[in-house]
């Protein structure tokens, strides 16, 4: 009995959320353009929004997200390339709105840094291991250590020596 | 080389600390504008309290003056007012005002009710001009040259320390020029 009951209960979730993901998706506006939002929708993923800066320009329901989504989505409809909005906002907002930063001398060490950290690592990491190696003094086993090591090995594994 | 090699790490460890006592102490909300040394974007928007009349950018060749974006809806609007009001009275810099997104009743009479420092207001009701203009926190302050350059940019209220070692020393060399 407790379980039919919960079978239903079950059941009836997944229809209610079909049912609210149906109308979800009716109550989302017209898109008259679907490409174009898809289009919109890339590209604002790519670009902060400058009053919650943790936030995309997509994501973000501030009211200058609002009004810049709508200035690319005109744009886009007047026919202008990804590059030349982004380079209408940079213009406006600077590098920072991106949050993939251009490669420019300038920004160099942030995009090249992280190789360079590494290529230091390397280098030490390398320069380490050889010092390391030059400063082990061979150490020859006197005549009495390798006869006890021979006696240990002889015999073999789990046993103490007498 | 093993006698150094404790110092590496520390090395490290005070870089760091340099780092991030350079990254802690500035403000994260204060984005170098790209407009500093570059024209004032051009734009002609109906007045505040004369829609008829407008009010342009290049109206003001030839002189140096403050813009001053504003919204009867923002709160630190009403913290900078005062400043406002006060660098008005002594007639320092010309200041002019740029409602930005805002209703244009709501606007005249937040200035009524508050005082109006500005020798005139624009309308930006849909905030093109302020997107234009870079805007993204209202208040934010321009001191625009002669040659209508941009020249320092006030991201939030203006202080009076802003404006007494920055804006006003800033005012008087452009004007000396």
């Amino acid at each position: 009995m407790k379980h039919a009951v919960l079978t239903f209960i079950l059941l009836w979730g997944v229809v209610c959320c079909g049912a609210l993901a149906a109308v979800a998706k009716e109550a989302q506006p017209a898109a008259e353009d679907p490409q174009l939002e898809e289009r919109l929708a890339k590209l604002s993923a790519e670009l902060r929004c400058l009053v919650c800066q943790n936030e995309t320009l997509a994501d973000s329901r501030a009211d200058l997200a609002v009004d810049l989504r709508n200035q690319i989505r005109e744009q886009m409809k007047a026919g202008k390339s990804d590059k030349e909005i982004v380079a209408f906002l940079t213009q406006r907002y600077g590098d920072f709105v991106l949050y993939r930063p251009p490669v420019k001398p300038q920004t160099y060490l942030l995009w090249f840094g992280p190789f360079l950290l590494l290529a230091f690592g390397l280098l030490f990491l390398f320069r380490y291991v050889r010092w390391r190696r030059q400063s082990i003094v061979e150490q020859p086993l006197s005549d009495d250590e390798r006869r006890r090591a021979e006696e240990l090995l002889k015999m073999g594994p789990g046993k103490e020596p007498a | 080389m093993t006698r150094y090699i404790y110092l590496i790490p520390l090395t490290f460890f005070v870089l760091l600390v340099v780092f991030l006592g350079f990254g802690l102490t500035r403000d994260p909300r204060e984005v170098p504008s790209p407009l500093i040394n570059r024209p004032a974007p051009a734009f002609r928007l109906a007045q505040l309290h004369d829609p008829t009349k407008t009010f342009s950018a290049s109206d003001m060749r030839g002189k140096v003056w403050l813009l001053n974006v504003w919204a009867s809806w923002c709160a630190s609007c009403r913290e900078e007012h005062p400043v406002l009001l006060e660098l008005s009275r002594s007639g320092a810099i010309p200041l002019y005002g740029l409602d930005y997104k805002d209703q244009p009743e709501d606007g005249i009479a937040w200035l009524s009710e508050l005082g109006n420092p500005y020798l005139l207001s624009a309308r930006d009701r849909d905030g093109r001009v302020g997107i234009d203009y870079g805007v993204y926190g209202v208040p934010e302050t321009y001191l625009i040259d002669r040659e209508g350059i941009i020249r320092f940019k006030q991201i939030g209220p203006l202080t009076p320390e802003v404006l007494e070692q920055k804006i006003l020393p800033l005012y008087k060399e452009l004007n000396s020029q």
